[in-house]
């Protein structure tokens, strides 16, 4: 089960990320009959011996680990798959490889779990994962020194892990530009305004979200506080 | 951020996204993700939590009942597994949206033109209420009492600065100038950017830092869930916007409480 983050609010931790992969699909092959489960998250089952079913991964994991079936592995996690993937990772500087937005997760909780006989070429495979890991992190890294003031990055094929690996340094330096570039006032923030200038603020257009409250007055004043005063 | 892209973008993957997509746990995970990731506070998912726990409990009994009629308790521990998941996210959730009230913007939502979550219906009613007593008690008995009224006239205000402020810049507000991760949640999204003539095109593969304000309403339709009001607040939006317009304009102490006699009604009617 995940632990809790803390602090900032906005920040997932590694094993909420898995958590969340937890719930990605998996093929096994149960060697027990079981009724079917009905869960909150699904339904799944029922189990025959030697008839392959799909559950998720927590529940995969768990049937794992008492002995009640064999796991199969992915069909992106072979070697020849990993080779590739990486081959092209090498190659290309620019983009990123297509690969599974849970596959660090994916393949933690595989190796992690005692799924290990289930795989074949464990090693081989676990070690071109962290080497694809690796040159993937490094290609982030190397992208994000190019970074420039706007308003949005889009990156292909960038994975769960990653995402939340670069998320603050990313949320950070494009706040900043945001922040030191923006005279922008642009077309759509104008209409709405009838507030008057921030004096706090000049430099953020501070009207742009607020459209909602429009028809109200000016500012308005801390509500409750009316009637306690006139006593 | 939306929908995992999973093995493959084919359309049995759309098909099987779509099934997993009417589970309330899949749908809880992304208004967790959603409200967790966003720099405000998001409309709440009020009837989804409903939902959510009643099925816990039901699953709650049932687990029990398996206890006593002596079930294979290999089911019962994983019941017991589903059961502990679905807590957690409902915990998380609600966990989240309590961290927002409390630490966020206590008074900005509250006073504020631009702070929806009170006035204009977000939050649950529960919530408000939690944040209306205490911002209550900090202003009547902490602020006013203690600090304000021993300062200069000047300077009195609890909301301002000074009487020279134009705004209520004592209030703070939360950080909407901010970016955030985002995955579309169809095959293709176009977002117009502020900065730039050409829009921002994102599939599903796709993850883009964006500027919060620029998909803040494009959560739930496209990039996720909704911010669409209930019916039942924006009813409360109407009262409450009614009793604000009372008090600003026509500063009579029978009509201030006369209105806010009836949100005070409204809100206890609406409870449940």
């Amino acid at each position: 089960m995940a632990g809790q983050s803390d602090s900032p609010i906005s920040l997932f931790s590694p094993e909420e990320v898995e958590f969340i992969a937890e719930d990605e699909l998996m093929e096994i092959v149960p060697n027990m009959r079981m009724d079917p489960l009905n869960f909150i998250c699904g339904d799944f089952g029922p189990f025959f011996p030697q008839i392959p079913v799909k559950v998720p991964l927590w529940l995969a994991v768990a049937l794992k680990k008492r002995g009640k079936c064999t796991i199969r592995p992915p069909q992106w996690m072979t070697v020849e798959n990993l080779t590739q993937v990486l081959e092209g990772e090498r190659e290309d500087q620019g983009t990123f490889q297509a690969v599974p937005f849970h596959y660090i997760e994916i393949s933690r909780l595989l190796f992690d779990h005692s799924a290990r006989e289930d795989i074949p070429d464990i090693y081989m495979v676990r070690s071109l994962i962290e080497d694809i890991r690796d040159v993937r992190l490094h290609k982030v890294e190397t992208n994000l020194e190019k970074f420039s003031a706007t308003s949005a990055v889009k990156i292909a094929h960038l994975s769960a892990m990653e995402v939340n690996v670069v998320r603050p340094f990313v949320v950070r330096s494009l706040q900043a530009f945001y922040k030191h570039d923006n005279p922008v006032v642009t077309a759509d923030l104008d209409s709405m305004s009838n507030r008057q200038p921030q004096v706090r603020q000049p430099q953020v257009p501070n009207n742009a979200r607020r459209i909602v409250a429009q028809d109200c007055p000016l500012t308005i004043p801390f509500v409750l506080q009316q009637p306690l005063k006139r006593r | 951020m939306a929908e995992d892209l999973g093995d493959g973008s084919t359309a049995e993957m759309d098909e099987y996204e779509t099934l997993m997509s009417t589970t309330d746990v899949e749908l809880l995970k992304t208004a967790w993700r959603n409200e967790k990731a966003a720099p405000e506070i998001l409309q709440f998912q009020a009837l989804l939590v409903k939902r959510a726990r009643e099925q816990i409990q039901l699953v709650e009994e049932t687990v029990e009942e398996f206890e006593g009629s002596g079930m294979d308790p290999l089911t019962v521990s994983l019941y017991q597994m589903d059961l502990d998941r679905a807590q957690f996210l409902l915990r998380s959730y609600l966990r989240v949206r309590l961290q927002k009230v409390t630490a966020n913007s206590l008074l900005r939502n509250i006073c504020s033109t631009s702070g929806r979550m009170i006035i204009y219906g977000t939050g649950s009613l529960n919530q408000r209420k939690f944040l209306l007593k205490g911002v209550l008690m900090i202003w009547k008995n902490i602020l006013k009492r203690l600090f304000c009224q021993r300062l200069p006239d000047n300077y009195q205000s609890a909301r301002r600065q000074s009487i020279i402020s134009e705004e209520d810049d004592m209030v703070p507000e939360p950080q909407l100038d901010t970016f955030v991760a985002c995955k579309s949640s169809k095959n293709f999204v176009s977002i117009r950017l502020v900065d730039s003539e050409r829009p921002l095109e994102m599939e599903r593969h796709d993850v883009s830092f964006v500027l919060y304000k620029v998909i803040e309403d494009k959560i739930g339709v496209e990039i996720d869930l909704g911010l669409k009001n209930t019916p039942r607040s924006c009813m409360l939006q109407i009262v409450l916007k009614k009793f604000v317009h009372c008090c600003c304009w026509h500063k009579t102490p029978s009509e201030d409480a006369f209105w806010y006699q009836k949100s005070l009604e409204f809100i206890q009617q609406n409870q449940h």
